[in-house]
């Protein structure tokens, strides 16, 4: 297995002439817990985007395990092991979670091509959408509508589908977001329990939840990477003072 | 799991022949089902894969002109041209596909209707092949195993076998793994990229899918009138199957039947007692939209599930 699980060189992205990434260079160890941090309109989550194909980089290279990915499809690199998160939840209300979970885990499948294979007749599939439901805490709500469930179990689907495909990489945007402190700390306990073999990037602005995440922080301004070290050293960072906590 | 109603509804039509007095109704229920088929078809794109298409009759019409042309100018028997008709307009499906599926929205609805157009275009001005405005005539039905397709029942049952064979494959497409995919794609296309999908090939699969079956439809459309014309090329014809998705209900299985039946009866029953038929047609539409924007079959649904609240309610 390759030390580095993912390595961006020099990677840049414009939209309209307008810079949102700017040569950015990164490595990230495999089973490292990354955070990237920066104020908005830094270029995370358009970093995110570049690394997992939902956007071209225009110049620069995105390596996987020391493959080339910038111009793979992005379906392509799902299933080299990089799986994500939405900032905003993009999931299927209309669906039950244990479907919404299935969706996911056909994702992945060859099953996924068969136009006769009838989900209910594949118990299995639904046996492991259940067993996925189960790590995340919600078994007992998975045959409900995701349009019926809160907010905070709609963000723990998302890390359940994700983790459901078992992912080598797993990116996360802002998984904290618009949760109560009670649902922060259910999300906090299923991400310590993501195996050490899965490399995590996360990008959160709640710093209490970030900082005892993480093992070393990135810190984006920008569309550049303005420090990065472990998290005494990006507190201590004058820069980071300066543009992100306003000091 | 198929519900009661559709199979029931089903069952209905395919009792039509034995009920009706006469051949007339016989007819009508025929292109209910041949229209059903081309809807069904349709609704694979519009209903499950979220693609507004305005260019559908494509399928139908060039599968109509090559069952015609291979028997009447090219000598080949029925059966191989029915079959080359659906093969080749399937393959040519695949390759619309490819232009149309550059674009979503707008852009595939344009790219579709264009496509569309320079068939119908191609089938008024390619004379020597088409016949052009005339079309091509001079085809009999044929009598395959001793069944004597001329009679109306006979030829009511085999496009009701047909149907029922589309009906099922159909419902089964879009309940399999596939047809989740399919749906979920409408849905949420970039989150089901992000979940390993490849969308654009899902579309793809299912544009094809809808070629097939509107080919299907195509031949039967050829042996039910044994003459085809520009006209099945034609813009209305594909804005005809698009409206029996959407009055019906686009994404349910019994919307576009319903839709068939609403658009045939008008075009075939009520067009013989009213003369602004037209106008009548357009009425209802517009009363679907304003009272029942889901379409008749999720409109329906709706009201007997709020009925049946009520009524729990008052208990």
């Amino acid at each position: 297995m390759s030390a580095e699980a993912l390595r961006l060189e020099a990677v840049s992205k414009s939209f309209g002439g307008l810079p949102a990434v700017r040569g950015v260079s990164l490595s990230i160890a495999d089973g490292e817990r990354r955070l990237l941090l920066g104020p908005n309109g830094a270029g995370k989550t358009t970093l995110f985007n570049l690394v997992t194909g939902d956007l071209p980089p225009d110049t620069g290279s995105i390596r996987l395990f020391g493959r080339e990915i910038s111009r793979m499809a992005a379906h392509r690199r799902v299933h080299l092991g990089l799986a994500r998160t939405y900032q905003v939840i993009t999931l299927f209300p209309r669906k039950t979670l244990a479907q919404n979970l299935e969706l996911a885990l056909l994702g992945l499948s060859p099953l996924r091509w068969n136009p006769v294979a009838l989900p209910s007749r594949r118990p299995e599939l639904r046996e492991r959408a259940l067993a996925v439901l189960e790590r995340v805490g919600l078994r007992a709500a998975a045959d409900r509508r995701l349009a019926d469930t809160s907010y905070g179990e709609q963000r723990r689907v998302e890390i359940a589908m994700a983790l459901s495909q078992e992912p080598r990489v797993l990116l996360l945007d802002e998984p904290f977001a618009g949760l109560s402190q009670e649902e922060r700390r259910e999300i906090q306990r299923q991400l310590a329990a993501i195996p050490r073999q899965v490399t995590v990037v996360m990008i959160e602005h709640d710093l209490d939840v970030a900082l005892s995440f993480a093992e070393r922080i990135t810190v984006l301004h920008q569309g550049q990477i303005i420090v990065e070290g472990s998290r005494a050293e990006v507190v201590a960072d004058a820069r980071v003072q300066e543009v992100y906590l306003g000091a | 799991m198929i519900r009661a109603l559709p199979v029931a509804l089903s069952s209905l039509l395919l009792l039509a022949p034995a009920l009706s007095p006469s051949d007339f109704y016989v007819n009508v229920a025929t292109q209910i089902l041949i229209a059903a088929i081309f809807a069904l078809s349709l609704n694979l794109l519009v209903g499950y894969g979220g693609l507004i298409s305005l260019g559908h009759a494509a399928y139908l019409g060039v599968s109509a002109y090559l069952t015609i042309w291979l028997v009447t100018r090219a000598g080949v028997g029925h059966l191989p041209a029915a079959a080359a008709a659906v093969v080749l307009t399937t393959a040519m499906s695949v390759l619309f596909g490819v232009l149309a599926l550059r674009a979503t929205g707008l852009g595939f609805l344009m790219i579709t209707l264009a496509l569309g157009q320079i068939l119908w275009g191609l089938a008024y001005r390619w004379v020597s092949v088409t016949g052009g405005d005339n079309g091509l005539s001079g085809f009999d039905r044929p009598r395959p195993f001793g069944i004597d397709l001329a009679s109306p029942r006979a030829f009511y049952l085999t496009t009701a076998a047909v149907f029922a064979c589309a009906f099922v494959l159909m419902a089964v497409l879009v309940r399999s793994t596939f047809g989740a995919g399919l749906q979920g794609v409408r849905d949420q296309p970039r989150r089901m990229q992000a979940l390993g999908w490849h969308v654009w090939m899902v579309r793809l699969v299912a544009f094809v899918a809808a070629g097939f079956w509107g080919a299907v439809a195509g031949v039967l459309y050829a042996y039910y009138n044994q003459f085809v014309s520009p006209h099945v090329l034609a813009l209305t014809s594909s804005a005809e199957a698009l409206l029996m998705v959407i009055a019906g209900g686009a994404g349910t299985l019994l919307g576009p039947v319903v839709g068939a039946v609403v658009v045939v009866m008008l075009k075939n029953v009520v067009s013989a007692y009213v003369t602004r038929w037209v106008l009548l047609l357009g009425l209802v539409f517009v009363a679907i939209v304003a009272f029942m924007p889901e379409g008749l079959v999720p409109g329906f649904d709706r009201l007997r599930r709020r009925r049946r609240r009520r009524t729990a309610g008052d208990a």
